[in-house]
C-alpha cells in the first residue's frame, strides 16, 4: 500500500527552515537555468520570425551573409527581367537593390559601444517590406512615429530597438556616423523580427557615403507565390551569367540562429555544474529528514507498509521539495519576462536585440530539470531508508 | 587531544553530510572560479609587456570600412612608431561552415608583419621563405597539430567576402604566446585577383618604442585623420579585443549575475548544513559549558569547524576549475574563447577567500545561538 502524499508535505512543513533553505538552492539553479533557457527562446523566436517565405534574397555566390562583398549594378536590372516577381498597385516591380553598413554607436546605458546594421534600400524595398503579413495576414512593418525616408534625402528611420537602446534615435534627432549627420525622420517596427535592430536609409545616400557606389551587398525579390519564390531563388542561382545565389529570406535568418551558439554552450556548462552542486545539498536534506524520521519509518515497516512504497514516498518526498524550488524559481524570474536584450551576430556582424521570452516549453523544461534534481539528490537517501534495520531502528 | 583536532574530529563527525557538502561546495566554487577566470581574461589582464606596445587602428565608422594603404606611410611618420603593418581580415572558410573548421585568415605584408608582433617565433629560414612565395602562408603551430599540416602543404580556403579562393602553400609554422587560431598571408594575392581591394585597408597593426608612448601616438594617429574622408580609431590591442567580447552582449552582467547566484546558492547550502550539525549536538555544547569552556570558545569550534569544510570545498573546486578551463580550451569552437586562459595565483586566493567567508557567514548564526543556551536546558535537550 502506498504511503499518501499528505504525509511528506506535512513533513516537509513540519521542518520549515530547512526545507525552505533546500528549496531557494534548487530555487536559484532552476532561475539561472530558466533565465539562460528564456533567453536562447527569444533569441529563436527573433530570427525564426523574421523573414518573408515571398521575398528572395540574392547575393553573390560565396557570400554568407549581406555584409560580406557585393555584386555589379549592372546585374540588377537583369535580375528585374526574370519572370516571377510581383507589382506594386503602380505596377512597379517589388525589387530592391541594398546595401547593408555597420556603424559603431555607444548604448544609451553606458555600457560600451554596440555595432549597429545600416540598411540602404530602394524605394521598391520598402514597399515591398510593407507587403508583408504576419501569421494573422495584418502587415508586420509599422511606422510608429514620423515618416518614411525619403528617396535623394539624408534621412533615416530606425527600428523600435535602436530607437529604444541608443540615445539621439529619436524623431528630430540627427546620428553621426559615416560622413556626416542623418536626420532621424521616424520610428518603424517590424514585429520583433531582426529589422528592429537596423537603421534605415536611402541606398544611393548610404552607398556613397560608404564608398559603395556602382554595386549593391545584396538583392531582394518579391515573388508573387511560394511557388514562384521557389522557382525565382533557383532560377538566379542558375543563371550562369549572373555569378549569383538565390535563397528565401527564411532561409537566411534560419541559419543566423547560430550566432546563440555561445550562450547556449556556456548556459548548458552552467546549469549543469549548478544542478550537480543543487542535487548534492537536496542529498543532505533528505539524508537528514531520513535520520530524523528513522523511528518513524521502522513503525511504518510494522504496520506493513513494504520497502518499495517506503522508498517512493521518500523519492515523493525529494521531488515535492525540488518542485517548491522550481515553483520558487520560476516566480523569480517572471519580472524578468520581456526584457530585451542584445547579442553580438556572427554573420551580420552587428548587435541583434531581442526579448526574454518564457515560453511553455522553458517552463515544462525547468519542471523537468528540478524533478531530475529532485531524484539525483532523493533516490540514495530514499533508499537507504527503505533498507534501515527495524529492529535498530526503533531503539534509536 | 588538541583542540585542532577537537575541531577536525567534529567537522567530519557525520562523514557523509560533511562529504556531501564538501561536493556541494565543489561545484558551486568551481562556477565561481571559471566565472572570476573569464573576467580577469576579459577585464583585469593587461597582457605581456610586448601587447601593451601595440596600437590597431581601424576606421572609425566600422571594422568593415576599409582606409587607403597609403596611411601606413604616414603612420610611420609618426614619432613612437617602430613599425607598422596592414591586416586584412579574409574570413573565408576552410573545408566547410563548421565551427570546428574555423580560423582566422589574415592579408598582410611578409615583410613587416613579425616586426610588429614581435612575440611571435618563427625560424628565419621560413620567414624568407614565405617572404618569396606570393601564395605561401604561415600557420600557428597549434592550428598545424590540430590540422596536422607540414611545410609545403596546400591549404584551400573559399572567400566569402571576397570573390575569391585561396590556394596557399604552407611556408613557415609560427608560435606566439598564446594560440591566436591564425594563418597569414600575402595581401597581394587578393590585391591581384580583385581590384577593388587594391590600396586598401582593413586595419593596421603598430609597434610603439615605449609602452608610455602608446596614448600619446594614438591620439597623434587619430588626430591627423579626423578631418579626412576616411577618419581612424586608434586603440590598444586589449581594447581592440575587448571591443568584440562587448559586442557580444552586456557580459558583464551576465557574469556577475551568475556569481552572484552561485554564492548565495552556496551560502544556503552551508548554512543548512551548520544549522543542521548544530543542532543535534545542543547537549554536547552543555556539557562543553560545563567543563569550563567559555562562550566565545565554543563559537570559536564550530565556525571553525564549518571554515574547514567551505575551504575543502574552495580547494577542490578550484582544482576542478584548472582541469575543466584546460577541458574547454579543447572544445571544438569554443577553444578560441578559452584558450589562453590561466587561473592565476591571485584568482585562486580569491576562491579560497570566498570559500572560506562562506563558511564563516553561514555558521556564524547557528553557532552564536548554541553558545547562548542556559547550561541547564541543554543537558535536557533531547534532539
Amino acid at each position: 500500500m502506498a504511503i499518501p502524499i499528505s504525509y511528506n508535505v506535512r513533513n516537509l512543513k513540519l521542518r520549515k527552515g530547512l526545507t525552505v533553505m533546500t528549496a531557494l538552492g534548487i530555487a536559484l539553479t532552476v532561475t539561472t537555468a530558466v533565465f539562460l533557457m528564456a533567453l536562447l527562446a527569444g533569441l529563436d523566436k527573433a530570427f525564426m520570425t523574421s523573414g518573408d517565405p515571398l521575398n528572395v534574397l540574392v547575393m553573390r555566390k560565396g557570400s554568407t551573409a549581406e555584409l560580406s562583398g557585393g555584386f555589379d549594378a549592372s546585374l540588377f536590372p537583369t535580375l528585374k527581367t526574370l519572370p516571377g516577381i510581383a507589382k506594386d498597385a503602380q505596377g512597379e516591380l517589388l525589387a530592391s537593390g541594398e546595401w547593408v553598413v555597420v556603424v559603431v554607436l555607444p548604448r544609451k546605458d553606458g555600457t560600451g559601444d554596440v555595432n549597429v546594421s545600416v540598411r540602404g534600400l530602394m524605394p521598391g524595398g520598402l514597399t515591398l517590406r510593407q507587403e508583408e503579413t504576419d501569421s494573422k495576414g495584418q502587415p508586420r512593418l509599422k511606422l510608429l512615429e514620423g515618416r518614411w525616408f525619403e528617396t535623394g534625402q539624408r534621412e533615416v528611420v530606425v527600428g523600435k530597438s535602436i530607437h529604444d537602446r541608443f540615445s539621439g534615435a529619436n524623431v528630430g534627432d540627427t546620428m553621426d556616423f559615416a560622413k556626416g549627420q542623418w536626420k532621424v525622420v521616424g520610428v518603424f517596427d517590424s514585429g520583433g523580427t531582426a529589422y528592429d535592430s537596423e537603421i534605415w536609409g536611402d541606398v544611393n545616400q548610404i552607398a556613397v557615403d560608404f564608398d559603395r557606389q556602382g554595386g549593391y551587398a545584396s538583392a531582394y525579390l518579391r515573388a508573387t507565390d511560394p511557388v514562384a519564390a521557389d522557382a525565382l531563388k533557383n532560377r538566379v542561382s542558375d543563371d550562369q551569367r549572373l555569378k549569383l545565389e538565390g535563397s528565401l529570406e527564411t532561409e537566411y535568418y534560419e541559419k543566423q540562429t547560430s550566432s546563440g551558439g555561445p550562450i547556449k554552450f556556456i548556459g548548458t556548462v552552467v546549469a549543469i555544474i549548478m544542478a550537480i552542486g543543487s542535487s548534492f545539498a537536496a542529498m543532505n536534506t533528505m539524508y537528514a529528514a531520513v535520520a530524523y524520521r528513522a523511528r518513524e519509518i521502522a513503525t511504518l515497516r510494522i504496520i506493513g507498509f513494504s520497502r518499495p512504497s517506503i522508498l517512493t514516498s521518500f523519492v515523493i518526498e525529494a521531488i515535492l521539495l525540488s518542485l517548491l524550488g522550481a515553483l520558487v524559481g520560476i516566480v523569480l524570474i517572471l519580472p524578468f519576462n520581456g526584457m530585451t536584450t542584445g547579442v553580438g551576430n556572427s554573420l551580420t556582424f552587428s548587435e541583434t536585440v531581442f526579448s526574454l521570452h518564457l515560453t511553455a516549453r522553458v517552463v515544462i523544461t525547468a519542471v523537468v530539470f528540478a524533478i531530475v534534481m529532485g531524484l539525483a539528490g532523493g533516490f540514495a537517501p530514499a533508499w537507504h531508508a527503505a533498507r534501515q534495520d527495524i529492529l535498530t531502528s526503533l531503539r534509536a | 587531544m588538541t583542540l585542532t583536532r577537537f575541531v577536525t574530529k567534529s567537522a567530519f563527525r557525520n562523514r557523509r553530510r560533511s562529504s556531501l557538502t564538501v561536493l556541494s561546495i565543489t561545484f558551486s566554487l568551481l562556477l565561481l572560479t571559471l566565472m572570476m577566470t573569464v573576467w580577469r581574461a576579459f577585464y583585469i589582464d593587461t597582457g605581456t609587456a610586448q601587447e601593451a606596445q601595440r596600437l590597431v587602428t581601424r576606421h572609425r565608422v566600422s571594422l568593415t570600412e576599409w582606409m587607403p594603404s597609403f596611411y601606413r606611410e604616414k603612420i610611420r611618420a609618426v614619432p613612437g612608431v617602430v613599425a607598422v603593418a596592414p591586416n586584412n581580415w579574409f574570413g573565408g572558410l576552410y573545408i566547410d561552415d563548421k565551427p570546428e573548421h574555423f580560423f582566422a585568415q589574415f592579408g598582410c605584408d611578409p615583410d613587416e608583419i613579425f616586426k610588429v608582433f614581435t612575440d611571435v617565433q618563427i625560424p628565419p629560414d621560413q620567414l624568407a621563405a614565405w617572404q618569396r612565395d606570393r601564395a605561401g602562408t604561415v600557420v600557428d603551430s597549434k592550428l598545424a597539430e590540430k590540422f596536422r599540416w607540414k611545410l609545403g602543404d596546400r591549404i584551400f580556403v573559399s572567400g566569402t567576402i571576397y570573390p575569391l579562393n585561396l590556394e596557399l602553400t604552407v611556408r613557415g609554422i609560427f608560435t606566439a604566446p598564446q594560440p591566436t587560431n591564425s594563418i597569414y598571408f600575402n595581401q597581394k594575392y587578393v590585391e591581384e585577383a580583385v581590384p577593388f581591394a587594391k590600396g586598401q585597408a582593413g586595419m593596421f597593426d603598430i609597434l610603439v618604442d615605449r609602452p608610455e608612448n602608446v596614448a600619446h601616438v594614438a591620439t597623434t594617429i587619430d588626430d591627423m585623420f579626423r578631418n579626412s574622408p576616411e577618419p581612424t580609431k586608434t586603440e590598444s590591442e586589449k581594447a581592440f579585443q575587448l571591443s568584440f567580447i562587448n559586442s557580444m552582449g552586456n557580459v558583464k552582467a551576465f557574469i556577475l549575475s551568475i556569481c552572484f547566484a552561485v554564492g548565495f546558492a552556496t551560502l544556503l547550502v552551508s548554512a543548512n548544513t551548520m544549522a543542521m550539525s548544530i543542532r543535534e549536538r545542543t547537549r554536547e555544547v552543555a556539557v562543553l559549558k560545563t567543563i569550563g569552556f567559555t562562550r566565545q570558545s565554543i563559537l570559536g569550534f564550530y565556525v571553525s569547524e564549518a571554515i574547514i569544510v567551505a575551504l575543502l570545498g574552495g580547494l577542490l573546486g578550484c582544482l576542478l576549475a584548472i582541469a575543466v578551463v584546460s577541458l574547454l580550451a579543447h572544445t571544438p569552437g569554443m577553444g578560441m574563447f578559452f584558450a589562453g586562459m590561466k587561473i592565476t595565483p591571485p584568482t585562486f586566493l580569491l576562491a579560497i577567500l570566498v570559500s572560506g567567508a562562506v563558511g564563516f557567514l553561514s555558521a556564524v548564526i547557528p553557532a552564536y545561538h548554541a553558545a547562548k543556551i542556559d547550561i541547564v536546558e541543554g543537558l535536557r535537550y533531547l534532539g
